[in-house]
């Protein structure tokens, strides 16, 4: 496809030359301004706080050793951070897709009676970034009300908060709203209870949306610090980016940046795997609204 | 009505979810707000006062100002970057995966380990950047622990992060620009910066200004760079609205005032979220 530069200038020796310059420019900028604190944290781990310490740096680490990975993993229980991060995810996750589906479900398909007020009052919570009710809602965390149940340090205070996004509801009504009508109506003669549409019509072809809605989700609460960091302040229930800055300052520079390398695999992880659907969801969040 | 009572089945979980975490807190902030509270007695209304005890707060305008010009900064140093970014990426035919997948690369990393790395760079000792600056012969600078550098290294990281979306939302929309428009530019003898004015930005005007009150928005509640990086010092230098709203809360037990402070910004972000509605409403409707 045409851009701005004609292909027809691109083949003058000019225009050749200008291309691989810029190219290369690029290439080497992206790699030091985004690879290179990559390559910089890896290594960095593998120094001693001696070397660590040292004017002027080490390009390369004098020696290999793999064994402070081993002492941050011990010393900071990044197993327990990780499991803990991983069962809240996880349940964020499942319960944001239950929760969520079927609202869409709902609002979309069953158009029931105060339908849209209920879809205009989810959306308007998009309006209000979640920083700035972050002292009421820690407060309904900590004695919900009616029930007076404290869901402080238990992994009810990520998974409830999590389902209630609207942006979520939103990306999956437009999508429901595309699903034709007369797909439905036909099961619906057939006798299948609204369930059954949902389970065995629905949510086949909505794949893509639900893999969108998924990775956006499991991410969303695996990177959160500032939630996170209030309603789980016991340390066995900590996720692993509050665990590593509450820890952080007692630990040796190279461990600590250890633990920094370990806490960012899983999601670079999920990243590799994950690409597409994560820049799908990407240009679907430009949209939102 | 037995369809409704269905749906609201459906419903009723979402509802929930909503009530408690996203429609409650907001009538909850503005009664905190106006209340004296120690939550073991009914809340006791007191007006105004928990207001004009933050405004009396010396933090409360260096928070704001701080706020501000962290979202102003933000701007200058963030804003154009990932669009010039797109611009050229969009015109390269080689590495294009690699390069996307690198510029997106920060932004995956949970931004408390980014935050961390970055604390670890801005060391004025055996830090990253330091020993860059005193590879080119450049004096050191003291990065956080100076009132004139801290606010702008909060900027870098946070720019650092949040790149990538912007980049990648942009080349999306640069894709969709058809190629006619800058052939005929080009008949008319429109040069490259030329063809960038009065096409490439014409063409992407909504989204630049999505993303523009977007940024805006999500500057304006940084939090976790302060919190990590310069717990809001040296000298205030670096305390922001989000961050002294969780210091009255959590730090001198002040609920009211923390309230007061989470209604106020809650106001200002309001009217460019309402500005946002009305623009990307607008982009949906082309």
């Amino acid at each position: 496809m045409r851009t701005l530069v004609s292909p027809l200038a691109l083949r003058t020796p000019h225009g050749r030359i200008m291309y691989w310059t810029i190219l290369t420019v690029t290439i080497v900028g992206f790699t030091g301004a985004f690879v290179f604190p990559f390559y910089w944290m890896v290594s960095g781990a593998l120094k001693s706080p001696d070397e660590l310490a040292q004017i002027p740096p080490s390009f390369f680490p004098k020696s290999v050793d793999f064994s402070v990975y081993k002492e941050a993993w011990d010393q900071l229980q990044l197993g327990v951070f990780l499991k803990n991060t991983a069962v809240y995810a996880g349940g964020a996750w499942l319960f944001t897709l239950a929760v969520d589906v079927s609202a869409a479900y709902a609002l979309s398909k069953l158009r029931p009676v105060l339908g849209k007020l209920v879809l205009g009052a989810m959306l308007a919570t998009l309006m209000i970034p979640p920083m700035v009710l972050l002292l009421p809602t820690y407060l309904v965390a900590k004695d919900l009300p009616i029930l007076h149940v404290d869901l402080l340090n238990t992994p009810w205070a990520i998974w409830l908060p999590a389902a209630a996004n609207g942006f979520f509801v939103f990306l999956l009504k437009r999508f429901f709203d595309s699903i034709p009508k007369e797909l439905l109506e036909a099961a619906e003669i057939d006798g299948a209870s609204p369930l059954r549409i949902l389970w065995s019509i629905v949510l086949p072809v909505s794949r893509p949306i639900i893999g969108v809605v998924s990775i956006l989700s499991v991410v969303t609460v695996w990177k959160d610090f500032v939630w996170p960091l209030l309603v789980l302040p016991e340390t066995d229930k900590m996720s692993i980016s509050v665990g590593i800055a509450s820890l952080s300052a007692q630990m040796p520079q190279n461990v600590l940046i250890a633990s920094l390398v370990i806490a960012s695999l899983p999601t670079i992880l999920v990243f590799f795997v994950f690409q597409r659907s994560i820049m799908a969801g990407l240009t679907a969040g430009s949209l939102k609204g | 009505m037995g369809r409704n009572l269905t749906a609201y089945g459906f419903l009723c979980a979402a509802l929930i979810c909503f009530a408690l975490f996203s429609w409650y807190p907001m009538i909850r902030e503005i009664v905190l707000s106006f209340q004296q509270n120690n939550f073991v007695d009914p809340g006791e209304w007191v007006g105004f006062d928990n207001f004009r005890a933050v405004i009396a707060d010396p933090a409360f305008r260096s928070a704001w100002l701080n706020t501000a010009a962290f979202s102003g900064l933000a701007l200058v140093i963030g804003y154009a970057v990932p669009f010039v970014l797109a611009v050229v990426l969009n015109e390269l035919k080689h590495a294009k995966a690699y390069l996307r997948f690198v510029v997106y690369l920060p932004v995956m990393l949970p931004p408390a380990v980014a935050v961390l790395l970055f604390k670890w760079f801005y060391d004025p000792g055996a830090g990253l950047f330091n020993q860059a600056l005193d590879a080119v012969h450049l004096p050191p600078l003291s990065w956080l622990d100076s009132t004139s550098t801290a606010l702008v290294s909060l900027v870098i990281v946070s720019t650092w992060m949040n790149l990538g979306t912007g980049t990648l939302i942009y080349l999306a929309a640069l894709q969709s620009i058809p190629g006619e428009l800058y052939e005929s530019a080009e008949l008319d003898g429109a040069g490259l910066f030329k063809r960038v004015w009065h096409v490439t930005i014409p063409q992407t005007k909504l989204i630049l200004l999505v993303m523009l009150l977007l940024q805006v928005v999500a500057t304006m509640q940084v939090f976790i760079e302060p919190y990590l990086l310069t717990g809001g010092g040296p000298e205030n230098a670096t305390v922001t609205v989000a961050y002294l709203m969780y210091q009255y809360a959590f730090n001198f037990g002040d609920f009211g005032g923390g309230s007061a402070l989470g209604l106020m910004l809650m106001i200002v972000l309001l009217v460019f979220s309402t500005i946002y509605l009305r623009v990307s409403r607008e982009e949906a409707e082309r």
